[in-house]
């Protein structure tokens, strides 16, 4: 049960019992922040601070009050507007940093291993908020969470994940963190935003949403980011609903009881229909951003319990 | 002045042979070969080999030098001691510098540096259009009236057909060599690794093996319409063995080459966002570098090169997508290279028809050979020695190598370049 990691950088690197370990202490922090008094003092005296390098809105307000819900000292630095327009190397702002002594240091970057390498250069945790197509590891473990709460359980489960899978961070640590608890996989999306040798991660490719979706218990939409959307991957926002939005009609082959997901920000009548989002029977949109909150608390929690645990020289290396 | 080296395994890689015996050298150039039982002559000096290996010194073609405007990451000065250290006794230096060598004036420059500030004997690739930006061709003839000799843009492809077309057409009418990078620059735009199940869980920008293929062809089809002289820089993937062999036995005059590190490594090497494997083009499968190496066995492939690109720490430590691209290699091409001798793959004459005797010939140069009349350049080793690579003792400016850490096996002893003795190992001063 030990989950003794220093950062946490991607679904990768991660046991079974990492997974559930982090899921099983999310639940405890589902309970906490349902309650009047949310506040817990897990991370008192611990310096967190929320570095994104590209914009963010939901998942840097989720770690921010994961942090602070914790007790920590929380700090956001918008990285696209500072230092690294001024031509300063991702190393460097990492040096700086790292000389102000934060404990926690969460990062988004536009490029994948990114927070890998600012991870070597530090001598805090590292959480990876999302690094280019690489990782996305606590939205992958929210899912996780929404999922287990939906269906009583994380295994046997048939997932379909639709849409662009070639560029989404969210698709990848989904794959493997599903994978890794024995779901069946189904990618579902347009053959142009597919990543290459994608069938050698055990999963199985649908070109036909229709098919893909036959008797899943689990649909997984992703966003359709703007800049793929003219031309250059699919032809045109319209034929792409046509084929590979989510409506009712194509919902109606999974299971009677199948739970809709979308990582957000979604694109109404683009991935999917708005009304299929706003069910309240099939969606669990809303819930997968409570989750968020609570994955992330306990994502913190436990590294910093290994931080303050961890031999003084091994932090001072 | 003459020199004699005795008891010494001499690799011939024209006859394709090996003998153990002396080597006399003359004025500078080979005066006699002299196979075991023989009665040695007298010589002003003598240098027993000891058993160890005598060979062709290794003509590198693609050497990438700082100079002019990068000489911070590799000066004319350090690629020389490096290239010495490595047993390279020829750096054919490319034009991709800043500003590039598109103009007799530049490459003048260059021969000029190189001759005050090298060990080695060096001669400059010129680029084959102007900034090399592919649209309008250089100065073809006279850069090779000033020594150029060989044309390339290097890894700046031009998707014009109709401007490499014309190229090709005027520098075979002036018997120019055109080196190619062979690399689909529509495909390769941005990709960082090979496409396939290791890029896909990196998540980095990734081109199909293919679109070597796809260069490739391109090229021949074009050397089909012009019949130029042609040397594709480097073939890494199975799929581009197939058109190469087929435009040899065509009667094409193309010939081509491959890193040492496509030789030695694969794309797992760059594991968790190494830096200092991402190389042009990005690693391959290991499917793919064991059918290259074959290629270099049975002479499809003809070259052997360390395609050696220094680049500072600054522009390595960086996310892999944003970092330089290339590796240095004077150094560690000759220990890398064993490697392929170890394991079998290649006996010593082979690989030493690929690193000397086919470069040299296809350049029209006199050296890369152990026969009476060739110039000394020799480089003198013991295959076996074995180390560990430490990359900063490397002689280059700069220490980008993948082989950090590295066991190797195989260590020169000794340089020559036209008798005269340029490297000595585990002495700190080169005589």
């Amino acid at each position: 049960m030990a989950f003794t990691a220093r950062h946490l950088l991607g679904i990768e690197s991660l046991s079974k019992d990492d997974i559930l370990t982090i899921l099983d202490l999310a639940e405890h922090y589902v309970t906490l922040n349902r309650q009047p008094n949310k506040h817990s003092n897990a991370l008192a005296g611990l310096t967190q601070i929320n570095m994104f390098f590209e914009a963010s809105t939901r998942t840097q307000a989720s770690f921010e009050l994961a942090g602070k819900r914790l007790g920590a000292d929380v700090m956001n630095m918008a990285m696209q507007a500072s230092s690294i327009k001024k031509g300063e190397t991702l190393i460097d702002t990492a040096l700086t940093l790292n000389a102000m002594h934060p404990d926690l240091l969460v990062v988004r970057h536009p490029h994948s291993g990114a927070v890998n390498l600012l991870a070597e250069k530090v001598n805090c945790a590292v959480l990876n908020a999302g690094d280019g197509r690489h990782e996305h590891p606590t939205q992958a473990l929210l899912d996780a969470l929404t999922i287990r709460r939906a269906k009583g359980r994380l295994q046997r489960l048939s997932i379909a994940i639709c849409g662009d899978i070639a560029h989404s961070r969210v698709a990848r640590s989904n794959i493997l963190l599903l994978g890794k608890m024995e779901n069946r996989i189904r990618l579902i999306g347009p053959r142009t935003l597919m990543p290459s040798g994608i069938r050698e991660f055990g999963v199985e490719v649908f070109d036909n949403m229709r098919e893909g979706l036959k008797d899943v218990d689990v649909v997984m939409m992703l966003r359709l980011q703007r800049e793929r959307m003219d031309g250059a991957f699919i032809p045109s926002t319209r034929e792409y609903y046509h084929r590979w939005g989510l409506d009712a009609e194509k919902l109606a082959l999974a299971k009677p009881d199948a739970i809709v997901m979308h990582p957000g920000p979604m694109n109404r009548g683009v991935e999917i229909d708005g009304t299929i989002a706003d069910d309240i029977n099939r969606s669990v949109i809303q819930e997968q951003v409570e989750m968020g909150v609570a994955v992330r608390m306990a994502a913190m929690d436990l590294l910093a319990r290994n931080l303050r645990s961890a031999p003084q020289e091994e932090i001072m290396a | 002045m003459s020199t004699l080296f005795t008891n010494a395994r001499l690799i011939d890689p024209e006859m394709g042979r090996e003998v153990t015996g002396a080597l006399l050298v003359t004025d500078g150039a080979i005066a006699a070969i002299l196979p075991e039982g023989d009665k040695l002559p007298k010589a002003a000096q003598t240098i027993d080999c000891n058993g160890k290996v005598l060979a062709p010194g290794i003509v590198d073609i693609g050497v990438k030098i700082g100079e002019p405007g990068e000489r911070h990451k590799e000066s004319f000065r350090s690629a020389g001691l490096a290239a010495a250290a490595g047993g390279v006794t020829t750096m054919i230096t490319r034009a991709d510098t800043i500003p590039p060598i598109d103009t007799p004036e530049t490459l003048a420059f260059v021969l000029e540096r190189a001759r005050d500030q090298a060990l080695v004997r060096i001669h400059p690739l010129a680029a084959l259009t102007k900034g090399r930006q592919g649209r309008e061709m250089t100065e073809i003839g006279f850069l090779l009236d000033a020594g150029a000799v060989g044309f390339s843009d290097g890894d700046a492809v031009t998707s014009d057909n109709r401007v490499l077309a014309r190229c090709l057409t005027y520098a075979g009418a002036l018997g120019a060599l055109v080196i190619g990078h062979v690399q689909d620059p529509g495909l390769s735009n941005g990709a960082a690794v090979t496409s396939g199940k290791f890029a896909s869980l990196r998540g980095l920008p990734a081109v199909s093996p293919l679109a070597e293929r796809m260069g490739l062809e391109r090229d021949l089809a074009l050397l089909e319409m012009t019949g130029a002289r042609y040397h594709a820089d480097q073939i890494t993937t199975a799929a581009a063995l197939g058109p190469l062999k087929r435009a040899k036995a065509a009667g094409l005059d193309v010939t081509a080459g491959v890193s040492i590190h496509h030789l030695t490594l694969n794309e797992f090497d760059v594991g968790d966002y190494r830096t200092f494997f991402k190389v042009k083009p990005p690693l391959r499968s290991e499917g793919d570098r064991m059918a290259v190496v074959q290629a270099v066995a049975d002479g499809l492939i003809d070259i052997i090169c360390s395609m050696h690109t220094p680049q500072d720490e600054e522009s390595k430590r960086l996310p892999f997508e944003e970092a330089a691209s290339g590796a240095v290699a004077l150094e560690t091409l000759l220990p890398a290279a064993l490697r392929l001798v170890h394991a079998g793959a290649l006996d010593m004459p082979a690989l030493f028809r690929a690193l000397s005797l086919n470069p040299a010939r296809r350049l029209g140069l006199p050296g890369g050979r152990l026969g009476v009349g060739a110039p000394a350049d020799l480089v003198l080793f013991d295959p076996d020695k074995p180390f560990v690579l430490d990359r900063f003792r490397l002689r280059s400016k700069s220490r980008n190598t993948p082989f950090d850490g590295h066991r190797m096996q195989g260590r020169v002893l000794g340089t020559w370049v036209g008798g005269k003795r340029v490297f000595a190992w585990g002495k700190d001063d080169v005589a």
